[in-house]
């Protein structure tokens, strides 16, 4: 695997602290840095942003989509589906 | 309740599913603009865009976007947003970026919707389709915020037309225009992948997260909400890329040239945006330095590496440009503070927290080589004599700003370029600009250059007040230094009424 950096940052706002809480949880080599504003998680290799654990934690379905309201920036090459967003190296 | 279609699925049908191939007229015919360049594609279905966002989840995101947006907008006219800045100063860096760079969003929604046309693959017009849609919204908010800032502020009265005339404004414009009038593949390379995936980050995520701090409620707005299709755009550019690479191998010096162009011409233009974040922010973030290393040198570093399987290697001057991360903001702060009588910003002395505050940030060089003339320039002023030059600059041929960078190996020498076409001598900031003056230079010695022009007698005269007429500028309001400006009495008393109970005005 190809452990370069990937990188995801977001707003922070209402809408995203589950997804952030939602990454740092099922990507534990995961770091994260808090600016004025937004939030940047970088990680070794890869960054999963899983449906799931979202839905879990605002207690209604999660659209994956639903990333394009509070994402800002994003390093890597994405994987998209219905269960899960992906950011990854080859 | 009907079985939802899975995402990939819904993609297809809603893309290539909607495509039909030509049958009465030839392809070529319809298509006539993307193969000129001598990009070989040999099948437009291996175009993959990974957001699969279809035109319905386009719309619905688009307008919960819209909705967020135009809520806070009212509310920052609403409630006297431009009170809770942290100082009038701070709007220095937000004129030029709405003067420099919301032309350009409608610039690329127009070239977008060109691309949408005339590129024969469905995946890639879809895509271009919504980034002409963003782009527009994206000029449109900025515009919002333009007119909301002015009604209290200088400088923003008539950005259209100061576009197409002001000497530093043309930096930004002849960037664009290049893009523009280069072939689709080209812009693709330039503005989705080099400006948008590898630089972009620079322009809209710290100085955005600037503007946060800095308490400017409207930037912050836009700039985030643009910033979120941003990544759409990015992933476009990235797409773009490994498409042309995958598709023929003959693709991969063609491609190879426009990143070492394009990585040259988007790192001159965000000098300037490098000399916001140090210069004019009253609270910092972090330094043009750190944002450098961050976003150019991490995840640039990340990205070349991923495509060294193609063949591609980082862009040329890559080096030069990282090395440049010590200075290039005090060099663009010192043409500006210079020239500031023919702008329609403010500039300023800097105060001595703030200089140690540079000096920190840049260890190897601020007090060696740029405190001096700060201090010397503070002193002037003090006397009465504050520092305006009032000769007119030479510019670089290619990126337009005045001849002030270095040499790699020296920072006290001015970089000086020549090349020569058709008898003529053509003069550059650097090997970065002199190497894309010398590939194309049929096109870059038709540059509009602001001083060339005035000296012609093209810019409403021989004097720099009919110069700065044909500008459109208010003499006195919207240039010359902030200190004594009528935007700093303004501030001041806003400030001072703070204190004292003021009846309404």
């Amino acid at each position: 695997m190809n452990i370069q950096p990937v990188s995801i940052t977001l707003q922070n706002t209402e809408d995203a602290r589950p997804i952030i809480e939602a990454i740092l949880a099922d990507n534990p080599a995961a770091t994260v840095s808090h600016y004025p504003a937004m939030v940047k998680i970088d990680a070794p290799g890869r960054i999963a942003v899983v449906a799931d654990s979202v839905t879990e934690r605002i207690g209604r379905d999660w659209d994956p989509q639903e990333l394009h309201l509070s994402v800002i920036t994003l390093n890597g090459n994405i994987n998209e589906d219905d269960d899960v967003f992906e950011l990854s190296w080859n | 309740m009907a079985k939802k279609i899975p995402l990939k699925r819904k993609y297809e049908l809603m893309t290539r599913g909607l495509a039909w191939d030509t049958t009465y007229q030839d392809a070529d015919d319809i298509y006539p603009y993307d193969k000129f360049e001598g990009i070989k594609v040999h099948n437009w279905d291996d175009w993959a865009d990974p957001f699969r966002l279809t035109q319905d989840a386009y719309w619905k995101y688009q307008a919960e976007k819209e909705r967020k947006l135009y809520a806070v907008i009212d509310s920052v006219a609403q409630n006297n947003g431009q009170l809770s800045i942290t100082d009038a100063r701070y709007l220095g860096a937000i004129k030029l970026f709405l003067t420099g760079v919301s032309p350009l969003e409608y610039q690329a929604h127009r070239h977008f919707a060109h691309l949408a046309r005339n590129i024969r693959g469905t995946g890639a017009q879809v895509a271009a389709q919504m980034q002409s849609l963003d782009e527009l919204r994206h000029a449109q908010t900025q515009i919002h915020a333009i007119s909301h800032y002015n009604k209290y502020f200088d400088g923003l009265h008539d950005f259209t037309h100061m576009h197409d005339r002001v000497w530093y404004l043309s930096v930004p414009k002849s960037f664009f225009d290049d893009a523009v009038s280069a072939g689709p593949f080209e812009f693709f390379t330039a503005i989705s992948f080099s400006f948008e995936y590898v630089l972009t980050n620079l322009l809209f995520v710290p100085f955005m997260s600037g503007a946060a701090y800095n308490g400017d409620l409207a930037t912050v707005t836009f700039g985030f909400s643009a910033q979120s299709d941003e990544s759409r755009h990015m992933t476009l550019g990235l797409e773009v890329i490994k498409f042309l690479l995958e598709q023929d191998e003959a693709n991969v010096p063609i491609v190879q040239h426009w990143i070492d162009k394009w990585f040259w011409r988007g790192h001159r233009l965000l000098g300037l945006v490098g000399m916001m974040m140090d210069y004019m922010l009253p609270k910092k973030i972090m330094s043009w330095k750190q944002a450098w290393e961050m976003y150019a040198e991490e995840q640039g570093g990340a990205l070349f590496q991923d495509l060294a399987r193609y063949g591609i290697r980082p862009p040329l001057h890559f080096e030069t440009a990282c090395n440049e991360k010590h200075r290039i903001s005090h060099e663009v702060w010192s043409i500006l503070y210079q020239y500031t009588h023919a702008a329609a910003f403010h500039t300023w002395d800097i105060d001595d927290a703030h200089k140690d505050w540079l000096s920190a940030e840049y260890p190897d060089t601020f007090d060696k080589y740029y405190r001096p003339r700060l201090d010397l320039w503070k002193q002037m002023s003090a006397e009465g004599k504050r520092f305006y030059n009032m000769a007119l600059p030479q510019l670089c041929q290619v990126c337009q700003i005045p001849m002030g960078f270095t040499e790699p190996d020296d920072p006290t020498t001015i970089s000086f370029r020549v090349s020569n076409y058709n008898g003529d001598r053509y003069h550059t900031c650097s090997d970065g600009c002199q190497y894309i003056f010398d590939h194309e230079p049929e096109k870059y010695v038709q540059a509009w250059l602001p001083v060339h022009q005035i000296f012609q007698g093209n810019c409403g005269g021989a004097e720099v007040p009919d110069v700065l007429a044909w500008y459109h500028l208010n003499l006195g309001a919207d240039n010359m230094a902030y200190e004594g400006s009528p935007e700093e009495q303004l501030w001041n008393e806003w400030m001072a009424s703070r204190r004292v109970p003021v009846a309404g005005s």
